[in-house]
């Protein structure tokens, strides 16, 4: 091959390349990008059904209750405003307490309960994950403080 | 008073570093030996009170010096004396300290096993390294003394964070930052040689050895990471593509790609303007993850507290390191195109191949890890980009990265026939795919990714016996043995950590496909079955630590009435900080590793069990030792000690003239 | 062709700028939504002597910070020479709100425990911890179970709150005070404030 249209060759497959590898950055962000919400945006019906999201804030004090099975939790995430329903099956983390901070991770079931598949807990003593900071601030911003 | 000592070491080590950074370089433009042979003694020097420093923070963690505040808030009398050790690099100061001592650390050693270099090469990648060196001591003396007192001193200390007390920590961070800051080293040698104009197979000889052995560090402390992960946090996974993980995956993906591109120039003198800028890039990128972790920008369960002025700080530095190097690169880059032409087909367009798709890699994992915080910035919601992300854009990528590095050696340099390369591989390579398909239907998961990981697998280990082969037979008529001792270490390198791939792809591919696990409520004497094992709850126990108090469960494991292993996971309360941790326990096996987690107590007296199998997980750690031991291999090519000696004897020519 | 070698500095140079903007939004830096509008009310029982209670509006007519503590944070400790200093230099009166004194330390297990023997804990812990650091408060009280604290939106400890003599948020600080930001940001804030007030 002449050098020319071998430098051609080249800058055409590094060019396809590119193409390719971007059309699958984007492909996968399309479906795999889990969006935030916060317990006042689920409430009003802005969370999508049928996709994995995440939710945040604290973890209502007095709302954890074990199933018989022992394995299937179920609690409710606040934001001080609004509650939701969360059952998970599985073990909870070290630091998942009542009235500390908690994003969780799964789908809204048509009954309005949120199916976990993940829950993560607030890492530090003195610091909430900043998502559910977050809802907190959120719900604040909303005017929406209620007295619990 | 050792404190003190200890801080004022470090405003020493500062002022060497600033000899060291401006005078060789002065030196080296202006063709002065005398001030170019300051480097030498700055860079030793620097390295003394660097160290003398560390020793001192050591000390006051081993005597429970709590009038220093980063003591007082990462260590207790009651921690072992272990992680009291460890726990000078637990958190943001230490750790600072820690780059700070590893980047002397390499200077040393440059100028211990530099004398084969010429003088005005070595001074300027000594003033480089000093460069770095200025920009991390003034960060730690400006924004983050770990020698800062807290008076009057506390009582008690606040204990190192619980999950940094184990044994994988004692050597993750050390190995980590031999890694990232290793590749200070190819920086430095790339920036010289912009500097220079000189930038040929002589320099590409240089750099290979520094490189791969930083990139050895690097795969040795991710591996060490990962395996930490994998038991500390309690539920059996192994990577997580957690921002502070990426952080140290990114370099290593760029740093794959510079060996290889090194290799390239040094042998063909082809790919040199790329081949400095992927030097530039995993530099770099080392320094972007420094910034991502310490600067608390993106939300990790690593992160340390969050400081922007610290952010800054890092920020300002990189943008200095980085931006200049880059500007450098600008404009001498244009003179170094050219070099050794090569074919369409040909060893060298296999090289190039990988490299692009290593790099697209890397950026894509960088895209993954920042696009949260620009979503966030662009005010367009808060999200999470996890794991199925990486996993969908990871595997096609790395597919071809597999087949052609098993291809690329059949190659010749410079230009070949594809008629007779195929010819040769074909075989093995619908081997692997039948092989792949027909396994992934005898274990019963006959999905198309336990197909590819399996069928590339085999062609990797079918490939790379074929090289042997072939290797072997070069010099027919030779004595087995002599002919074994014939092949030169670099090729052996290569072939281990290319089958170290393979066996790493087993290992994910099967752990990722038949693990199982079981999360369910014991009671004493109840059993619980998981893929053919039994597990028999025998009750917990009170036990406690030095600096913590378990509830300790019994469990006996056994496979059809045979029995395997007695297992003990623990739930830990750390007392200092009252955190509560999760200690799992396993039985390692070639085969698979029998994993147990104690979750909590139910008001019954039950307690909820995690228990979990996991298929040829060992296969993933024993990949990764054998590409670092690949590595190890490579760097201790004859080839590189003979460069040493031959021009020993020329350096001290020159020195005597 | 020259141009080619200047885009990865380019490429840096937008990551970088990208990278200081993602600086500023820092977590802990996000402004309270609270910030100008009523503090939320409350009375609470006072620390020196539970008996007595204190409320939002004894404050009316004053510019005032509220310091959101506990004996259990850390970083309190970190910032309480800096509010010792400031009531020495009498500059601008401190309330504190000792924040869930006894369930957010980690150590204790409060489930259980009757409110009336958390109060006589949450007692005698703040009070031991301010007789052996200094007491820089004009008074403090006690927010057994963190309500207060969760109408003022805080979410970790310490934070503090400037407020104004019609009883609005006027600033909210986040995390421990260091002397540099009490001199630059919150006293200049409090002069500010006075003038406007």
């Amino acid at each position: 091959m002449k050098p020319r249209s071998k430098r051609l060759v080249l800058v055409g497959v590094g060019v396809a390349l590119l193409v390719g590898a971007v059309a699958l950055v984007l492909n996968a962000f399309q479906q795999n990008l889990v969006f935030f919400h916060t317990p006042t945006e689920v409430a009003a019906g802005k969370a999508p059904t049928g996709r994995t999201f995440r939710i945040g804030g604290l973890v209502e004090v007095g709302s954890v209750q074990r199933e018989p099975d022992g394995v299937t939790v179920r609690f409710a995430v606040t934001d001080t405003a609004k509650t939701i329903p969360v059952s998970y099956q599985g073990t909870l983390p070290d630091l998942f307490k009542e009235g500390k901070g908690a994003v969780v991770q799964g789908r809204l079931e048509a009954d309005g309960t949120f199916r976990a598949s993940e829950v993560l807990a607030k890492h530090d003593e003195n610091y909430m994950p900043p998502e559910a900071a977050h809802a907190v601030e959120q719900a604040h911003k909303a005017g929406a403080t209620v007295k619990p | 008073m050792i404190p003190e000592l200890g801080h004022f070491s470090l405003v020493l080590a500062f002022v060497l570093s600033l000899v060291q950074a401006v005078v060789p370089l002065v030196g080296a433009s202006r063709n002065r030996a005398a001030l170019m042979a300051v480097g030498r003694p700055a860079a030793q020097g620097q390295f003394f009170f660097v160290a003398f420093s560390f020793a001192c923070l050591t000390w006051a963690f081993i005597t429970s010096d709590f009038s220093v505040e980063y003591v007082a808030l990462h260590s207790n009398t009651a921690t072992p004396l272990y992680y009291r050790i460890t726990g000078v690099w637990g958190s943001h100061e230490g750790s600072l300290l820690l780059w700070a001592l590893v980047l002397a650390l390499w200077t040393v050693a440059v100028t211990v096993f530099s004398r084969h270099l010429p003088d005005v090469f070595l001074a300027r990648v000594l003033g480089v390294l000093g460069c770095i060196s200025v920009g991390f001591l003034a960060f730690l003396l400006v924004t983050s003394n770990p020698f800062e007192r807290l008076l009057p001193g506390a009582p008690e200390g606040r204990d190192l964070n619980p999950l940094l007390q184990d044994p994988g920590m004692i050597i993750h961070p050390p190995l980590l930052y031999m890694g990232y800051v290793g590749f200070s080293v190819a920086f430095a040698f790339a920036i010289a040689a912009l500097l220079s104009g000189r930038m040929d197979a002589a320099w590409a000889r240089w750099s290979r050895p520094w490189t791969t052995v930083a990139w050895v560090f690097l795969t040795a402390g991710i591996t060490v990471g990962s395996g930490w992960a994998y038991y500390e946090l309690g539920w059996g996974g192994w990577w997580f593509w957690d921002p502070v993980e990426n952080a140290s995956f990114m370099p290593w993906l760029l740093g794959t790609a510079l060996i290889h591109s090194l290799a390239v120039t040094e042998k063909r003198g082809a790919f040199r303007s790329w081949t400095v800028l992927l030097a530039i890039g995993a530099f770099s990128l080392s320094l972007l993850g420094t910034f991502l972790v310490r600067s608390g920008v993106i939300t990790s369960v690593h992160a340390f507290a969050t400081d922007p002025k610290r952010g800054l700080f890092i920020l300002f530095l990189l943008v200095v390191v980085i931006g200049v190097s880059l500007l450098l690169y600008a404009w001498r880059a244009p003179r170094l195109s050219g070099g050794g032409s090569f074919a369409f087909v040909s060893r060298e367009t296999a090289l190039l191949g990988n490299n692009v798709l290593l790099s697209v890699a890397s950026a894509s994992v960088l895209l993954g890890t920042l696009y949260p915080l620009f979503l966030d910035a662009l005010g367009m919601g808060k999200i999470s980009v996890g794991p199925p992300y990486f996993e969908a854009v990871f595997v096609p990528l790395m597919t071809p990265v597999v087949v052609l590095m098993m291809f690329g050696p059949f190659l010749r340099w410079k230009g070949d026939t594809l008629g007779p390369v195929l010819r040769r591989v074909a075989p093995a390579f619908v081997a692997s795919i039948a092989i792949g398909v027909g396994a992934a239907f005898a274990i019963g998961h006959a999905t198309p990714r336990t197909m590819l990981g399996l069928a590339l697998a085999a062609w990797v280990v079918l490939a790379s016996a074929q090289q042997l082969v072939a290797r072997l037979g070069e010099r027919p008529g030779a004595a087995s043995a002599a002919r074994l001792r014939g092949i030169p270490s670099a090729w052996w390198g290569m072939w281990l950590a290319h089958l170290g791939i393979g066996i790493f792809i087993i290992g994910v591919t099967l752990v990722g496909s038949l693990n199982q696990s079981l999360d369910v409520k014991m009671r004493e004497g109840q059993r619980a079955e998981l893929a053919g094992y039994s597990f028999v709850f025998r009750g917990v126990q009170d036990a406690a630590g030095p600096n913590f108090d378990a509830s300790r469960a019994t469990l006996d494991v056994s496979r059809s009435g045979v029995a395997i292993a007695t297992l003990h996971p623990e739930k830990r309360l750390y007392r200092a900080q009252g955190m509560p941790m999760t200690e799992a326990d396993l039985d390692i096996g070639p085969f698979r590793d029998v994993y147990v987690s104690l979750g909590e107590q139910l008001p019954d007296g039950s307690w909820i069990v995690s228990l979990y199998y996991k298929p040829f997980i060992s296969w993933i750690w024993l990949g990764c030792a054998l590409m670092a031991l690949g590595g190890i291999f490579a760097a201790s090519d004859r080839r590189y000690r003979k460069l040493a000696e031959r021009s020993a004897p020329a350096a001290a020519a020159r020195q005597a003239a | 062709m020259k141009a080619k070698f200047l885009v990865p500095l380019f490429l840096f140079l937008g990551l970088a700028g990208f990278l200081a903007f993602g600086l500023t939004l820092n977590p802990r830096e996000v402004p309270s939504p609270l910030i100008d509008k009523p503090a939320p009310a409350f009375t609470l029982a006072r620390v020196d002597d539970p008996a007595q209670q204190f409320s939002l509006a004894d404050m009316r007519g004053k510019v005032w910070l509220l310091n959101v503590w506990a004996s259990w944070c850390v970083a309190c400790r970190q910032e309480h020479p800096v509010l010792v200093d400031l009531a020495h230099r009498n500059l601008v009166p401190v309330v504190g709100l000792n924040y869930k004194e006894v369930r957010g330390d980690g150590q204790l297990d409060a489930r259980g425990m009757a409110l009336d023997a958390e109060t006589g804990l949450a007692v005698e812990r703040a009070r031991r911890w301010l007789g052996e650091h200094g007491n820089p408060y004009m008074l403090s009280v006690l927010d057994i179970d963190g309500r207060v604290g969760i109408d003022f939106g805080v979410y970790g400890v310490p934070e503090t709150f400037l407020i104004d003599g019609n009883g609005k948020i006027r600033y909210k600080h986040i995390g421990p005070i260091t002397p540099e930001n009490l001199q630059q940001v919150i006293l200049p804030k409090v002069e500010e404030v006075r003038r406007a007030g």
